[in-house]
């Protein structure tokens, strides 16, 4: 058997505040395998976050944390590395992507300077030169037509969407093994999410990228994960196969949350076209909603 | 750059503190070739031309020993420039890096870097200046070091405050994500977006560090004669009000210009870098 690329068993986190201490994770065990997409579903204040900042080894370090349990990221134990062994893998062998896409880039520097930042993560002697070239290549992959543009522009000047594209080609960047998207895209509108969402499945098919992917939000979880783990205070309540488990889902809080769930009809998310003749046509205006003044 | 032109056209006040801070610059760097008397800024003395009212060629006066004003007024905002600059080189580093450092790391370092801050700002400005002077010998240099010791605290905590808020920013928890260092994050990635605010505070202090200096040398505590000081040439002219009105008028409306300048100079870049207070 291969080594999952994350194996995580018996992970507990307890915050110590000063009127105590705080358990956050009670346990949580679960596993990616190499080029699997797995999704971790739950509320807010579940749990969720935590373990992908623990996984990142952005937690570990603070005193007012106490982790206990295994980490084992590509057969490496990451509660037995040291500190600068844990910074050596950030940006190069896993990565991450946020909810707010424009907020996650500096908006002091252009597109290009950041990801020049990020690609000398991976490779520290790269030029000026051969990361625009490089940087041009992999906003290419992610469908963006001018890259040359993008690469000058700030954040501020692109819209959501293409942010969240910019983010995926950055968090692809080094050819991570995981990528771990943080509730990506929530606050991008919904068809811009699912746009990009559909994007970052094929890019990280293509790229052989397992993915620890967290989100509150199940119609989404539905069309990008394989397997499901459903998280709730702290506690992994159901796992299993995405199909399985949105079709018969045996836990009462599994059950209780796809209840909760507005029914989509259909199949899913609509697949909206980016723009289509029709979309162009003029404009409709119903009976009796005519502007004042307008004849109609 | 079209913007800029926009604001400055849409609000006159801005254009005019431009207008007024070049011609102090102007007046105070080429003073050697404007100044009609060049060799009045030293130890000169002119008795037969001694006190005497605005008239061609000493178009703003002469002073008790027959110094020409205007041109004592120009080398005076040389000097009164160099302090503001030589201030807040040394003011505003220290400031924006105990700033930095005390907002981004928090706990231990937070507490007592800002405790120390609280003391300086606690201790009326004029006050400890003047008891720094005290100790010190009055010179140009001693000058410099009150006023710098009084001024950092604003900028740590300014900065501090901006800290605080940019380091909750999803870029760096982004940049900590792709395994950037404390360093690169405090000085790469926060410290870029408090600039236009530390720059608007700067420019405004330009202004306020010639005002509080000319108030140390008004108590005799600044630049010592014969060297030109416009605080000093207002304190001495001071005790020969009200006929010798020129003595004190002319040097205290050069304060006020400079000062006011640089206020509507700092306004109008708070406009243009889109920096709220």
């Amino acid at each position: 058997m291969t080594i999952p690329t994350l194996l995580i068993r018996d992970l507990g986190l307890t915050f110590r505040t000063y009127t105590g201490s705080v358990d956050v994770l009670h346990g949580i065990s679960l596993h990616i395998n190499k080029g699997e997409r797995v999704a971790l579903v739950g509320e807010s204040g579940s749990g969720k976050s935590v373990t992908a900042r623990l996984v990142i080894g952005l937690l570990q370090n603070s005193r007012r944390t106490r982790v206990s349990g295994l980490l084992r990221f590509e057969g490496r134990d990451l509660g037995t590395l040291s500190a600068a062994e844990r910074h050596a893998l950030r940006g190069t062998r896993m990565s991450m992507i946020f909810q707010d896409p424009t907020s996650s880039l500096n908006p002091v520097y252009t597109i290009g300077a950041q990801f020049h930042e990020v690609l000398r993560r991976g490779a520290p002697e790269i030029g000026e030169k051969t990361a625009m070239e490089r940087a041009a290549q992999l906003l290419a992959e992610v469908f963006i037509n001018d890259p040359a543009r993008v690469l000058a522009s700030y954040p501020f000047q692109l819209s959501g969407g293409m942010n969240q594209r910019v983010m995926i080609a950055m968090a692809l960047a080094n050819e991570p093994s995981l990528l771990i998207a943080d509730e990506p895209g929530t606050a991008l509108d919904v068809t811009v999410q699912a746009q990009t969402l559909k994007l970052m499945r094929e890019m990280v098919d293509r790229h052989g990228t397992s993915v620890l992917f967290i989100s509150h939000n199940l119609g989404v979880v539905r069309e990008f994960a394989d397997r499901v783990y459903v998280i709730y205070k702290g506690r992994i309540v159901e796992h299993g196969g995405t199909a399985d488990l949105f079709a018969a889902p045996r836990h009462p809080y599994t059950q209780a949350l796809l209840r909760a769930v507005p029914r989509v009809t259909g199949g899913g998310i609509p697949d909206i076209e980016e723009a289509t003749d029709c979309f162009f046509e003029p404009m409709i205006v119903h009976e009796g909603c005519g502007e004042p003044g307008d004849q109609a | 750059m079209t913007r800029t032109l926009a604001i400055l056209a849409r609000n006159p006040l801005s254009a005019f503190g431009i207008v007024l801070v070049a011609l102090v610059v102007l007046g105070a760097a080429f003073a050697d070739v404007i100044a009609p008397f060049p060799e009045h800024r030293g130890a000169v003395v002119d008795f037969l031309n001694f006190n005497k009212a605005p008239e061609w060629p000493y178009i703003f006066g002469t002073d008790l020993v027959g110094r020409d004003l205007f041109s004592r007024i120009l080398y005076a905002y040389r000097i009164s420039l160099l302090l503001a600059v030589v201030v807040l080189a040394v003011a505003v580093p220290i400031g924006v890096v105990t700033g930095l450092i005390a907002g981004h790391f928090g706990g231990w370092t937070e507490a007592i870097l800002m405790r120390i801050t609280d003391i300086f700002l606690s201790i009326p400005p004029l006050v400890l200046a003047m008891s720094m002077m005290g100790l010190l010998e009055p010179t140009l240099v001693n000058g410099m070091l009150a006023v710098t010791a009084m001024w950092w605290p604003w900028y740590t905590r300014l900065v501090y405050n901006l800290t605080r808020v940019e380091k909750e920013e999803g870029y760096v928890l982004a940049a900590e994500v792709i395994g950037a260092s404390r360093v690169h994050i405090i000085f790469r990635e926060i410290l870029p977006n408090c600039i236009p605010a530390i720059l608007t505070k700067m420019t405004l202090d330009v202004g306020f560090v010639i005002l509080i200096a000319s108030s140390l040398s008004f108590l005799g505590l600044g630049v010592q004669p014969p060297t030109p000081d416009l605080g000093s040439m207002v304190a001495e002219g001071a005790k020969y009000l009200p006929d010798s009105w020129w003595l004190t008028v002319f040097p205290g409306l050069a304060i006020l210009v400079v000062v006011f300048g640089f206020n509507l100079l700092g306004d109008a870049l708070r406009e243009i870098l889109g920096v709220d207070q």
